[in-house]
């Protein structure tokens, strides 16, 4: 008991102490908190009424990021499966990290949850013996599986860090089947988040059974592409070296699973603009625009070039064995993922209506500075979880060593 | 409960939507998102297939022949505009389809809602309590017949125009942030009165009954009548009833 209290107060320690530098990236997200805590408390007593959602589109951009980052929450396996089933040397070293990258997106995605639902404050209804819990619905299976890869990752990464804080030996009796669950977890998270629009039927523009594997792709592709980003930054702020071995893997993990995605995407505008039913209205208006309303089509086409771009670079040699320029295509497929999957996907499945209604949808002020504020919250915890970590793993947090302090 | 609704005899005036907003407590408002209206009557072109268009097709893609007649719509179809302002109705190139919640027999509402605060009700509506609804709009997106409204603000009411006959699972006053939809007027038709649409319609295109009773006028009609249900292929099976005479 009295370890945990010391890891507890250690780890705090050392994650408050910090330079100017940090200082002022902490201090300039926690501003951008501030806002997404007021545009909250303005969404919930004017109502979704200051945002652009309306009743014929009532899906935006939260929506578009919670899908998302459940991509990217589920993208950590992509360090943490090739670290426990191939034992590849440098991502064991840094599987830990992808642990604390996919306990910030799940945190991020329920912070969405409350940012997009009409009634946060009754989410508790929800929850047993207090509420009802529906196994019916796909909401309600989201809910679940997103929470128990919560507490997964949480007892993967802080055990194995309390381990190493303690240096006592890892008990892989149970450490070891737990990781491997978490691994097929991974995989249903972002499975049940595809289920969770392609099983709607009034919505044809999702209803195909191509979705859970698409997601899949896009998620093995923006995970790591950011895990790559935060990597560099790693190895340009701290002593923590990670391995160039690592980092090539995941890159090309990127490639050829954003090669799949682009792949599909062709796929589905070939099976969609063939035969030009009316079901693929909402592919059309993505693409090309319908009635004369065009807002997405510059999102769409950016994206494609985003992709195919990143995509084309990643199998230049030049650009994927020099790590310097490996952060151009990283950061072009995430942004490109980012729209496809995110406004790309959701909000045209809106429109037309199932009445045949083509309306639009603008993200307002609010809404921008609210997803603003959710990803800088995400980050804020992400920095705390990474700096602490990697502290626990250079060695300047250990249990009965000096009061660390970070460099 | 079951619902059964004239297609040849609607002529689009709308008095049944007007009639609905009173009854139900709907919000009024002006501004975007604030006026809620539960049944939409869609306007739909009387289609026309033009002779002098039948011989002039056209190419389209790699050297496919289309038909000049291709693209334009013809009978009833579940796409029609329903902001349209004549001085007079019936118009006469356009013909009228009213819709609203159709109270399916298997609502898909239903089975996507995580907390189950939308349900069937024994006597055949799909209602909505209105205080456990977390407004997560899982049932808007799962609805094939666009029914359901999202309350994106506090419901604009005003205090003169409220219909005090209320039904706690259905028209009494609802608060920001949750879904609501018809209900075919429960505090109306557990009293074995009508809905206020069927009340209102001039033309006596709509018809309420009761399924059990084989002599009521929705019981004959399904006996009788040219009956479709819309979307049928989604296998929802409303109790909501087209027909024609």
């Amino acid at each position: 008991m009295q370890q945990l209290i010391r890891f507890a107060t250690d780890y705090v320690g050392y994650v408050l102490k910090g330079g100017a530098k940090f200082y002022a990236w902490m201090g300039s997200l926690a501003v951008l908190i501030a806002c997404m805590l007021y545009v909250f408390y303005l969404q919930n007593t004017e109502g979704l009424i200051v945002t652009g959602m309306t009743s014929q589109i009532h899906d935006g951009l939260y929506f578009a990021n919670l899908v998302f980052l459940v991509g990217v929450a589920a993208g950590a396996v992509t360090i943490v499966f090739p670290a426990y089933v191939y034992h590849h040397e440098g991502m064991h070293k840094v599987s830990v990290l992808g642990e604390m990258l996919a306990i910030t997106a799940v945190i991020m995605v329920m912070v969405f949850v409350f940012a997009h639902m009409g009634r946060p404050d009754r989410l508790w209804h929800m929850i047993p013996p207090w509420g009802i819990y529906s196994f019916s619905a796909m909401l309600g299976w989201d809910v679940l599986v997103l929470n128990g890869y919560l507490i997964l990752n949480f007892i993967c990464g802080f055990y194995y860090l309390w381990c190493k804080y303690t240096g006592n030996p890892i008990n892989k009796k149970w450490f070891i089947p737990l990781v491997y669950v978490a691994i097929v977890w991974a995989l249903s998270i972002h499975t049940v988040t595809a289920f969770l629009i392609s099983t709607m039927p009034s919505r044809p523009m999702w209803h195909h059974s191509m979705m859970p594997i698409r997601f899949i792709c896009t998620a093995f592709a923006a995970g790591p592409a950011l895990i790559i980003l935060i990597f560099m930054i790693i190895r340009k702020n701290t002593r923590f070296w990670i391995d160039d071995s690592a980092i090539k893997l995941l890159s090309t993990i990127v490639t050829w699973c954003l090669g799949i995605a682009i792949f599909l995407t062709l796929s589905e505008v070939v099976v969609e603009l063939y035969a030009r039913t009316e079901h693929a209205n909402g592919l059309y208006y993505l693409m090309f625009g319908l009635h004369g309303l065009t807002g997405l089509v510059p999102w769409f086409w950016s994206a494609v070039v985003l992709m195919i771009g990143a995509f084309i670079l990643f199998l230049t040699p030049a650009v994927r064995n020099d790590v310097k320029r490996l952060p151009i295509p990283c950061a072009m497929a995430f942004a490109g993922i980012w729209i496809e999957k995110g406004m790309g996907l959701i909000v045209p499945g809106f429109i037309p209506t199932p009445i045949g209604e083509v309306t639009e949808y603008h993200p307002t002020f609010v809404e921008w500075l609210m997803m603003l504020g959710i990803w800088a919250f995400g980050f804020f915890i992400l920095t705390i979880l990474l700096k602490g970590a990697i502290g626990i793993l250079l060695g300047d947090i250990k249990f009965g060593g000096q009061a660390a302090t970070a460099k | 409960m079951g619902y059964a609704l004239n297609i040849r005899k609607c002529i689009g005036c709308r008095r049944c939507v007007h009639a609905c907003v009173a009854e139900n407590n709907q919000s009024r408002g002006t501004r975007p998102g604030e006026k809620i209206e539960w049944i939409q009557v869609l306007r739909m072109e009387r289609g026309m297939f033009e002779t002098e268009k039948l011989d002039h097709g056209y190419p389209e893609g790699l050297g496919i022949q289309v038909g000049g007649n291709a693209y334009t719509p013809a009978g009833q179809v579940l796409e029609g505009q329903f902001h349209y302002n004549p001085e007079a109705v019936p118009e006469k190139d356009a013909t009228y389809m009213p819709i609203a919640c159709m109270q399916c027999e298997k609502p898909p509402c239903v089975k996507v809602c995580p907390v189950r605060t939308t349900y069937r009700e024994g006597d055949g509506p799909v209602v909505i309590d209105y205080n456990w609804c977390i407004g997560c709009r899982m049932c808007m997106g799962a609805c094939p017949y666009w029914a359901r409204r999202i309350n994106v603000t506090t419901p604009v009411l005003p205090k003169a125009e409220m219909n005090p006959v209320t039904h706690y699972l259905g028209n009494r006053p609802r608060m920001r942030g949750v879904v609501e939809k018809c209900h075919w007027c429960l505090q109306r038709t557990r009293q074995g009165r009508y809905p206020a649409c069927v009340e209102v319609c001039p033309v006596g295109a709509r018809k309420f009954g009761n399924l059990l009773d084989p002599e009521s006028e929705v019981s004959k009609i399904l006996e009788r009548k040219n009956v479709f249900r819309l979307k049928a292929e989604l296998n929802t099976f409303p109790k909501f009833f087209y027909f024609y005479d």
